[in-house]
């Protein structure tokens, strides 16, 4: 049997870190970066006797992410303590939710390839808080504490195992991300681990009820990891079935460098949380008042907005999805089209050129190192001839390198396009007089001819000279 | 005059009037407790250096007329499990041995900083609040004043005999199952466990979360009134203390309970009950008729399961709050480890003594999936019934009558060797906290030993006024403390 047999069935836990200004159980900053340890209080740091106290924007942010996805929230709910014992863990308990999350049912849309749209079902959304880091050192002699990012707020975010492939899984994470970007509740920074997913995925025979024996993989935080990850588990998964072999049910390790998966922990450390209701806490319950006040200031959300850009901007359904699927690129085309009033000009310079250098240079849309007004007075530049459109991509590209206002860039640089009518017939005179070849030819009806006069003098002003003056000027001058 | 004979309301009339200062107070303190500490052993940090200074310091604050707290310059002494900044709190466990807070909790905020109590020491308890008798304490035996040969009770049986032996004016003590009503019974003095949430918990270090409460252990009444005045509050920092007006309890002391409704459950004086204890609460009950209270007969039937229900909540509860001693931050590490899992494991089974473990490994197992339904979640249920059925018991009366504990204070040893029978001697108590009502242990007799037998009075929630004047009442018409004083006899052990 080929791959074409097997169909797989892959369900993603996402982990959101909330970008609240504080911790989910005391008021020590979620910055990241900063010396190990400055951003810890006794509450954080588990000293004895310390008590936690929910942050309310906590609930807030993940009852936005609740709504914004489709869920029902509930009215009452409670943290519950999850222990384990890990060295970036102080408490020896994860204060989390177990069987009364803050929101559930809940469903999001996404696209397949085909246009075609598709619900992945969200079983839960709960908060818990994010655990310490470890930091190795490089000698191997010893793993050092630094609990900065304890008690960060997150929500985990579980899907029901209804993505069908990899890309489906690709496209559900991405627009997972985006919505949180759109409602502000997290950054989303994957590098920065602010956004990761733990990934269930099984293979099944085409037509088969059940689910085949699915494995996890846990805290993947990049988009090619996790499409490199889910590619080679089911080539795995397959083969082992395919030999006669059985998945077992267990949680893998990803490498990256080797690209393969490993088993993490032996059946015999099987983990028993022991969930239990948090003492320490009272139960959250939310007044109907609550839920719609904050489903009634319920940002624009990437589908409500892509259809805006359809109507009011005229872009193609394909433009409109690309420059939506991220807010900050979003954001950023609205504010350049305030200023410059092109719009079909903004976004051809967002998904062409800068899409292309972003691309070459592997940046995020947030890497742009100029302002939206910059992208504007670009466009205007060319618009009022001061400029031509070659030189504006030589001006972008400089404002990647050396960030400065485009019309500093080119005053600096002397680019500015040469549209003096005086200077214009110099330039032309002198190439009449030294191409005597091609200007017969033109006369003779050789329209070709033009174009190579034209050239020259492009070439003779270092592409500065305004090519439609240029034009206007030979054909009068001939 | 013997300054450590007078309660704190009688020190601070005398320091109003300026015939005293904290500094005179201070030593007389710290001479007595030279005197008894070698008997009775409660203390497990002195603080007698820093003590002469602050009290020097806050006389001198008093004549340049510095603000400063109602009880400013009255010593108190601490159970070792409240986070003292700057100063050792071990909870009296070889795990914490030289562990220092970086912070005081809120009580001992308002004590110390707020109202500028001089702190006179930390006081001995069961390693963890974990006992009845303060034989798990890590570092040393307490004997009670009245017999050295005999327990103070626990698992604040450190605090009961430093008040009970006049080292202290007034203690703070930790009750989660009966901790400080218990040795205030077995040591004659006055312990009160407040409402659940009336007293913030942040700096206690947790042994039951939804049970432990800190609480005053004093010499009368009228002192348990007043600590109660400043601890009680709510405070941002636990949301589990609640938020109601802040009230001066001495306002309640009436002497006066005519009309007070009494209920006696005949569940509290069973074959588990000593004669002679029932014997000295049946004068107290003929006492109150007396004094015109309305006493009569009543059941809590349920009160019989609160004990297997509270050991499985406490001990659950317990397994999670301790597991933040597992060696990587601070408090003891084992030097015997290759692996991480050794760092945990040895530091663990080194670090915490038997009882400690024992109800770790207890709250492990009813926490545990497949045993959650059978264990945890019936014993929440039952912590519904048992509230259920004391709510009914307190629409018909004002206050309930109950002996604190079955037994008066047994000697060392002589219970230690069986936890189940330990466990027993809670009886009486822990019902309270799994309801999470008040209650106040007052003594109310002597048995043949000469040993004092207490009385406990149980309120409906946020009542404590009422159990407070009952028992002020009761101590008004019979003087205990005029009447007997501790002999420190014995000492053999």
């Amino acid at each position: 049997m080929s791959r074409d047999d097997y169909e797989v069935v892959i369900g993603l836990e996402v982990h959101a870190e909330l970008s609240t200004k504080t911790k989910i159980f005391c008021s020590c900053k979620t910055e990241f970066g900063g010396e190990p340890n400055t951003h810890c209080c006794p509450v954080c740091m588990a000293m004895p006797g310390a008590l936690p106290v929910l942050n309310e924007k906590v609930l807030e942010y993940a009852v936005k992410a609740g709504l914004a996805m489709n869920s029902s929230i509930s009215r009452d709910s409670k943290n519950d303590r999850k222990n384990y014992f890990y060295p970036d863990l102080p408490k020896s308990y994860q204060i989390s939710q177990f069987d009364k999350p803050l929101c559930e049912h809940g469903y999001v849309e996404i696209e397949v390839h085909d246009g075609e749209k598709k619900k992945i079902g969200i079983t839960r959304i709960h908060i818990e808080e994010d655990a310490g880091k470890l930091n190795h050192d490089d000698y191997g002699r010893c793993s050092l504490v630094d609990l900065n990012r304890a008690g960060v707020p997150l929500i985990e975010i579980v899907s029901e195992p209804d993505m069908r492939s990899v890309e489906e899984a690709d496209i559900y994470l991405k627009k997972i991300k985006s919505i949180l970007e759109y409602i502000e509740v997290s950054d989303c920074k994957m590098q920065e681990g602010s956004l990761r997913a733990d990934v269930n995925i099984s293979v099944r025979k085409r037509g088969q009820k059940e689910f085949g024996t699915r494995t996890e993989m846990k805290n993947m935080n990049s988009f090619k990891s996790i499409s490199r990850a889910l590619e080679y588990e089911i080539e795995r998964q397959i083969s082992v079935v395919e030999n006669g072999g059985v998945i077992e049910q267990e949680t893998l390790r990803w490498d990256e460098v080797s690209g393969k998966t490993f088993s993490m922990r032996d059946k015999e450390d099987a983990q028993d949380y022991r969930y239990f209701p948090e003492p320490d806490l009272a139960p959250i319950r939310l007044s109907e008042e609550y839920i719609e006040n904050i489903r009634k200031n319920l940002p624009e959300l990437p589908e409500t907005r892509k259809q805006r850009y359809l109507n009011e901007y005229k872009l193609t359904e394909k433009e409109a999805n690309t420059l939506t699927a991220s807010k900050y690129l979003s954001d950023f085309f609205e504010k350049g089209v305030k200023i410059s009033k092109n719009p079909k000009a903004i976004c051809n310079w967002l998904l062409s050129d800068i899409a292309r250098i972003l691309n070459e240079k592997e940046f995020e849309p947030e890497d742009i190192p100029f302002t939206p007004e910059d992208l504007a007075e670009l466009i205007g530049l060319i618009e009022k001839g001061t400029i031509s459109s070659k030189i504006a991509k030589d001006v972008l590209e400089e404002m990647f390198e050396n960030p400065k206002r485009p019309s500093k860039i080119i005053e600096e640089k002397g680019w500015v396009q040469i549209s003096d009518e005086n200077a214009i017939r110099e330039i032309v005179l002198k190439i009449i007089g030294e191409n005597p070849q091609s200007v017969s030819d033109f006369k003779n009806g050789k329209d070709k001819a033009l174009g190579f006069l034209v050239g020259q003098a492009m070439k003779e002003t270092k592409g500065k000279a305004n090519p439609q003056m240029l034009n206007k000027m030979f054909q009068e001058l001939m | 005059m013997d300054i450590t004979e007078l309660t704190v309301h009688e020190l601070k009339e005398r320091l109003d009037k300026c015939e005293i200062t904290s500094e005179e107070i201070t030593k007389a303190y710290l001479e007595r407790i030279d005197e008894k500490e070698p008997d009775i052993d409660a203390f497990v940090t002195r603080l007698d250096q820093d003590a002469i200074k602050r009290a020097k310091e806050i006389d001198l604050s008093k004549k340049e007329n510095k603000k400063l707290g109602e009880y400013a310059g009255i010593p108190i002494g601490i159970k070792d499990n409240m986070c003292t900044k700057g100063i050792k709190t071990t909870c009296s466990s070889r795990m914490l041995e030289n562990f220092i807070s970086p912070y005081d909790g809120t009580v001992v905020d308002k004590v110390l900083n707020q109202e500028n109590m001089i702190n006179l020491g930390k006081l001995n308890m069961d390693e963890f609040a974990m006992g009845s008798s303060t034989e798990n304490s890590y570092f040393k035996k307490t004997r009670n004043p009245w017999d050295l040969s005999r327990v103070p009770g626990g698992s604040s049986g450190g605090s009961a005999a430093a008040v009970a032996a006049n080292m202290v004016p007034w203690a703070l003590g930790s009750d989660t199952g009966g901790s400080i009503r218990q040795p205030a019974s077995l040591c004659g003095v006055v312990g009160l466990k407040p409402t659940y949430g009336l007293v913030s918990r942040y700096g206690l270090v947790a042994f039951a979360s939804s049970l432990d409460q800190i609480g005053p252990i004093t010499k009368d009444v009228k002192d348990s009134a007043i600590l109660l005045s400043l601890i009680a509050g709510h405070d941002e920092k636990d949301t589990t203390s609640i938020d109601i007006p802040k009230k001066d309890y001495t306002l309640d002391l009436k002497n006066n309970v005519k009309g007070l409704r009494i209920g006696v459950s005949k569940e509290f004086f069973g074959d588990g009950i000593n004669q002679e204890v029932k014997d000295a609460l049946q004068q107290a009950i003929e006492k109150y008729k007396e004094l015109g209270a309305i006493v009569e007969d009543t059941s809590l039937d349920i009160a019989e399961y609160a004990l297997a229900t509270y050991y499985i909540i406490a001990c659950a509860e317990a397994s999670s709050n301790l597991g933040r001693f597992d060696g990587i931050r601070y408090g003891y590490r084992t030097k015997n480890y290759e692996t991480l899992k050794d760092i945990f494991i040895n530091s663990r089974s080194e670090g915490f003594g038997a009882e400690v473990k024992r109800r770790i490994i207890l709250g492990t197992y009813v926490l545990s999936s497949g045993y959650y339904d059978a264990y945890y979640k019936k014993a929440q249920q039952v912590r519904t019934l048992v509230k259920n059925e004391f709510a009914k018991n307190l629409e018909k009366y004002d206050i309930l009558l109950t002996p604190t504990s079955p037994i008066t204070a047994f000697r060392f040893g002589e219970k230690s060797e069986n936890p189940l029978e330990m466990y027993l001697s809670d009886i009486c108590t822990v019902s309270v906290n799994v309801a999470g009502l008040p209650g106040i242990s007052i003594p109310c007799g002597l048995d043949k030993n000469g040993m004092p037998i207490g009385m406990q009075l149980i309120g409906n929630y946020f009542q404590e006024g009422t159990i407070l004047n009952a028992a002020y009442t009761y101590e008004m018409n019979t003087h205990f403390r005029e009447n007997y004083k501790p002999t420190f006899k014995g000492g053999n052990n």
